[in-house]
């Protein structure tokens, strides 16, 4: 078990209802306070829950992220590149672990999230759905979806959950360089043969909508926003960070000479922001349920590697077995 | 996995001289293992020059429900702070 949480988990006595509303203001007066919940303080069931589920899906999101983009490693144009790249989609693995201990933190054991993700029961970023078809989409994605990834991410480090806002500090040292890079690579073919500069202008054209749709759905339909926000582990809703990406990237996609692929994309002096068109909703939920190009291609991929892994894995454990059995035996 | 490997806390020592600080967690199944991933999982970026790991299940920690009981306390005893004493201005060396 969790050194850090077995004494919260044995906390879940039934109170009587009085008293757990008690707790329940509580609790949220220390949140307004800026006082961090650590684990083995007590805490609503449904914050113990929702963090599980949010925590899970972003560590599962760091994992299955490593597909698309692992897909060029082996194609890279050049040994530097390749190297980069190698080490981004190591970060990307280092993310994934640091967020499933945060999450594991909670009372949820790895394995039970290994699982729900390989059964298809968890969900991860559908952004990681579709494909990569050239080597601008590598680009595309550290530029873009790295970029929206770290919007998102910056607040959360200083959510109410101490575990994960101590997470997502590292991960988001980390994720400036995977922007950067993506950027630079942008950069690289712009400044390259026009065949190169379409490619760039390809993978904006593909991966634009995309990201946008990476900060969830509007605010007006996005389900848990208003109590966790209450919670401090949701800091900004999904259209303030949307329109803050916006801000960001049109000047950026302008400086490589690209254009966004939406024609609604204007300054609006008047509110200080770039407006921007109608994202298809329509898509982004039916890649959600399952239906993307890639979905079922990601999930036979990470359960390929677990199943063919688990010799491995096994033998681990043997050889730690047998040395713990040894050891006693000279002990004895 | 029916059986799951244990968790390991993993404590790193960023320069000489500091002390080694808790930066994470991760499952390993022996101890050799646990150091060689906090190696790879905790230091890719010149974070540390030593790594300890220990079984988190070899933690023993306070209870959060003794916090008061514990750590008040030391909130009645503002004489162990040298800032307690005011000090005559023109003695210097204090």
């Amino acid at each position: 078990m969790h050194a850090q949480n077995n004494v919260g988990m044995a906390d879940t006595g039934s109170p009587s209802a009085s008293s757990l509303d008690e707790r329940e203001a509580r609790f949220q007066s220390r949140i307004d306070d800026g006082i961090r919940v650590e684990p083995q303080d007590w805490m609503p069931d449904r914050y113990r829950k929702t963090l599980i589920r949010q925590i899970s899906q972003h560590a599962h999101s760091e994992i299955v992220g490593q597909l698309p983009e692992g897909n060029w490693i082996t194609r890279a144009p050049s040994l530097k590149r390749k190297a980069i790249l190698l080490a981004k989609v190591q970060d990307e693995a280092g993310h994934g672990l640091y967020l499933y201990s945060a999450a594991e933190t909670l009372g949820i054991t790895r394995d039970q999230m290994v699982d729900d993700l390989h059964t298809g029961k968890a969900k991860y970023s559908s952004i990681f759905n579709y494909p990569t078809l050239t080597w601008a989409d590598v680009g595309a994605i550290g530029w873009l979806v790295d970029g929206s990834a770290i919007m998102n991410q910056i607040p959360l480090c200083r959510c109410s959950y101490g575990p994960y806002a101590r997470a997502m500090i590292r991960v988001c040292k980390e994720e400036a360089f995977h922007m950067r890079q993506g950027y630079d690579i942008m950069l690289a073919l712009c400044a390259g043969t026009p065949g190169q500069k379409a490619m760039a202008q390809d993978a904006l054209n593909r991966w634009w909508w995309p990201s946008l749709m990476m900060f969830g759905p509007p605010d007006g339909d996005s389900v848990h926003s208003a109590q966790s926000q209450a919670w401090k582990i949701k800091l900004f809703t999904n259209d303030e960070l949307r329109q803050k990406m916006v801000d960001q990237t049109v000047p950026q996609a302008e400086h490589l000479g690209l254009v966004v692929p939406d024609p609604q994309v204007k300054w609006n002096a008047e509110r200080g922001h770039y407006d921007y068109g109608d994202i298809d909703w329509e898509e982004f939920y039916n890649v959600v349920k399952g239906n993307g190009p890639c979905n079922r291609e990601r999930l036979e991929v990470r359960n390929k590697a677990w199943t063919d892994g688990e010799w491995f894995r096994d033998a681990l454990v043997a050889h730690a077995d047998k040395q713990a059995q040894l050891a006693t035996a000279q002990a004895a | 996995m029916k059986n799951q490997w244990p968790l390991w806390e993993v404590f790193i020592r960023s320069q000489h001289g500091l002390a080694h600080r808790h930066v994470g967690s991760l499952h390993a199944p022996d101890a050799t293992m646990a150091l060689n991933n906090a190696r790879d999982v905790y230091t890719r970026r010149n974070e540390g020059v030593s790594i300890w790991i220990v079984k988190a299940a070899d933690i023993t920690a306070s209870h959060p429900d003794d916090k008061a009981e514990l750590f008040d306390p030391a909130n009645s005893k503002v004489y162990r702070h040298p800032t307690f004493f005011p000090m005559p201005d023109e003695v210097k060396g204090l």
